[in-house]
C-alpha cells in the first residue's frame, strides 16, 4: 500500500502542479492516472499544439510544457501510478482516505485531490450495439500481448498510427491481418504507411479501404465474424478470430461519478475559496471542477491549485499553523531543503 | 448577422441568428444556445463531439487534413460529415442547414 498526504487523481498540468505547490507546504502527493504517460490532454490530445496564454512563456508546446512541468516538480519526488485508473474511494477507520485502482493498488491518503480533468482516457467504441457482448471474447480495443493473436485471424480498424503500427507488429504473428479503413487515405507516419502498403503489395496483409465494420456476430463463446460495409464490394461477412478497433482515447468522467461528489453537467461541484467539494478532504481543481465564473484554463487551473493546498495542509497537519512564503525568499536552497524533507 | 438551422438530435429544428463578426465557429454558435453540443476539445479538430452532417448545398471551406483525420476516428460518418468547430461562421454561409450527429455512447 502506498501512503501519501495528498492523492491526486489525474497527472495533467494541474496535478502535476499541484505537487510544487503542496510540495512548498512539505506535503507528499501519488498521482494516479489511467495514461501510461504523465501530461493527460497535453500529451494525448494535442503534444505538437503551442500555447500562449501560461504566463511569462509567449509560446510553448504542450508537449513542452509538460516537460518543464515534470522537471519543476522532480525535487519533490512525487510517486506514480500509471496506466490505472482511480476505482473506488472509501474512508478507513483512521480517517484516512483510500483509493483503489484499476490494477489493485491501493493508496492511502489524508486529502484527495481530483486533477482528472475531462475524465479518463478510454478506447473509443464503434457504436455497434452486439459489439459489448464479445469484449474481450474477441473483441479487444487495445494489445497488451501480441502473441495472444499468434495464427488467429485478426481484423484492425482505423487508419491511425496504432492501427498502422500494431498491423506491422502483428503480421509476422497472426495467420491473417485484415485493416479496415474509412477512407483510402491514413494519418499516421509516412514511413509506416509505406511499410504497411508493401505488405499489402506482397499479399501479406488484406487492406480493405472507403470501408467499415458496422457489425459482429458470434456464439455464447466468442466473436465470429464482423460484417464489413465497403464501397467497392457492398456489404459481406468476414470470418474473423479478432476484432480490434483502434479509434483513439476518448474521456468518460467513468468511476468518479459514483463518489457521491455533488456534481452538474460542467463538472464537480466546488466552493471558494478552496475548490473543496461537498466532500470534506476531497478537493476538485482545473478542468474537472465548476463553479460562478469558471474557465477551463490551464492557468486557472495552476491558481485554483495553488489556494487549494493551503486548505488540503490543515487535513494534514490540523494542529499546525501555516507560514507563506514566496520561492525568491526561499531561493534554491531552501526550496531543496523542503524538498528533502519530504 | 445570418441565419443557420440546427436539427437537434430530437429532431427539433432551431433557427439560429450567427454573427459573422466575431469569429465564432457552428461548434461555437451551437454552444452559444445551449444545444447540446460538447466542443470537448475546445475546436481544435481534436474530438468529434461536434459532428454534424450538411443539410443545404451551402458553399464551405474545403477540409483541412486534421478535420478528415479526426472524423477517421468518429462514428456514423458519411459524405455529409463535417466537424462544427472547422466552420467558420461567414456571410456566405446565411441559410446553412445542419443535422447534428449522434453522439457517441
Amino acid at each position: 500500500m502506498i501512503q501519501t498526504d495528498l492523492i491526486i487523481i489525474g497527472a495533467g498540468p494541474v496535478g502535476l502542479f499541484t505537487v510544487f505547490e503542496a510540495g512548498l507546504l512539505k506535503l507528499r502527493c501519488h498521482l494516479v492516472d489511467i495514461l501510461p504517460q504523465p501530461g493527460g490532454q497535453l500529451t494525448e490530445i494535442y503534444p505538437k499544439k503551442p500555447i500562449y496564454d501560461i504566463p511569462g512563456l509567449p509560446s510553448i508546446l504542450a508537449k513542452d510544457l509538460t516537460a518543464n512541468l515534470i522537471k519543476q516538480i522532480q525535487p519533490f519526488r512525487p510517486t506514480f501510478s500509471l496506466g490505472e485508473r482511480a476505482e473506488k474511494l472509501e474512508r478507513t477507520d483512521t480517517g484516512d482516505w483510500r483509493v483503489t485502482t484499476s490494477e489493485g493498488t491501493l493508496v492511502q491518503g489524508k486529502v484527495v485531490v481530483l486533477a482528472a480533468g475531462l475524465g479518463s482516457f478510454e478506447p473509443r467504441k464503434p457504436p455497434i450495439p452486439a459489439l459489448a457482448r464479445y469484449e474481450n471474447k474477441g473483441v479487444d480495443y487495445f494489445i497488451k500481448d501480441p502473441e495472444k493473436y499468434r495464427d488467429k485471424d485478426i481484423l484492425i480498424a482505423g487508419g491511425g498510427d496504432s492501427a498502422l503500427d500494431w498491423t506491422l507488429d502483428l503480421v509476422d504473428v497472426a495467420r491473417t491481418v485484415w485493416l479496415v479503413h474509412r477512407r483510402s487515405e491514413f494519418r499516421g507516419a509516412p514511413d509506416s504507411i509505406e511499410k504497411v502498403m508493401r505488405l499489402v503489395e506482397m499479399g501479406q496483409v488484406h487492406l480493405l479501404t472507403n470501408a467499415q465494420v458496422i457489425d459482429v456476430h458470434g456464439d455464447q463463446e466468442r466473436l465470429r465474424q464482423v460484417v464489413i460495409s465497403s464501397e467497392e464490394m457492398g456489404q459481406f461477412t468476414q470470418n474473423v478470430d479478432h476484432f480490434i478497433p483502434l479509434f483513439g482515447l476518448t474521456p468518460k468522467l467513468g468511476p468518479l461519478e459514483h463518489w457521491g461528489l455533488e456534481t452538474s453537467k460542467e463538472g464537480v461541484q466546488v466552493s471558494f475559496p478552496h475548490y473543496e467539494t461537498n466532500v470534506p478532504g476531497i478537493f476538485a481543481v482545473g478542468d474537472i471542477n465548476t463553479y460562478e465564473g469558471k474557465l477551463k484554463l490551464i492557468l486557472c487551473g495552476f491558481h485554483e491549485a495553488t489556494l487549494m493546498v493551503q486548505r488540503a495542509f490543515h487535513y494534514v497537519h490540523p494542529d499546525q499553523k501555516l507560514s507563506f512564503k514566496y520561492t525568491t525568499v526561499m531561493g534554491e536552497q531552501g526550496l531543496l531543503k523542503k524538498a528533502e524533507s519530504l | 448577422m445570418i441565419r443557420i438551422t440546427v436539427i437537434d438530435r430530437e429532431g427539433k429544428e432551431h433557427l439560429l441568428e450567427a454573427p459573422t463578426d466575431m469569429h465564432m465557429n457552428v461548434m461555437e454558435l451551437c454552444k452559444a444556445y445551449e444545444l447540446a453540443v460538447k466542443g470537448t476539445c475546445g475546436g481544435m479538430a481534436m474530438c468529434s463531439t461536434c459532428h454534424v452532417y450538411i443539410l443545404s448545398d451551402t458553399k464551405l471551406p474545403d477540409m483541412k487534413p486534421e478535420e478528415e483525420d479526426m472524423l477517421d476516428q468518429a462514428f456514423f460518418v458519411d459524405s455529409r460529415s463535417r466537424l462544427g468547430c472547422q466552420l467558420m461562421i461567414s456571410p456566405e454561409m446565411d441559410g446553412l442547414k445542419v443535422r447534428l450527429a449522434p453522439e457517441e455512447d
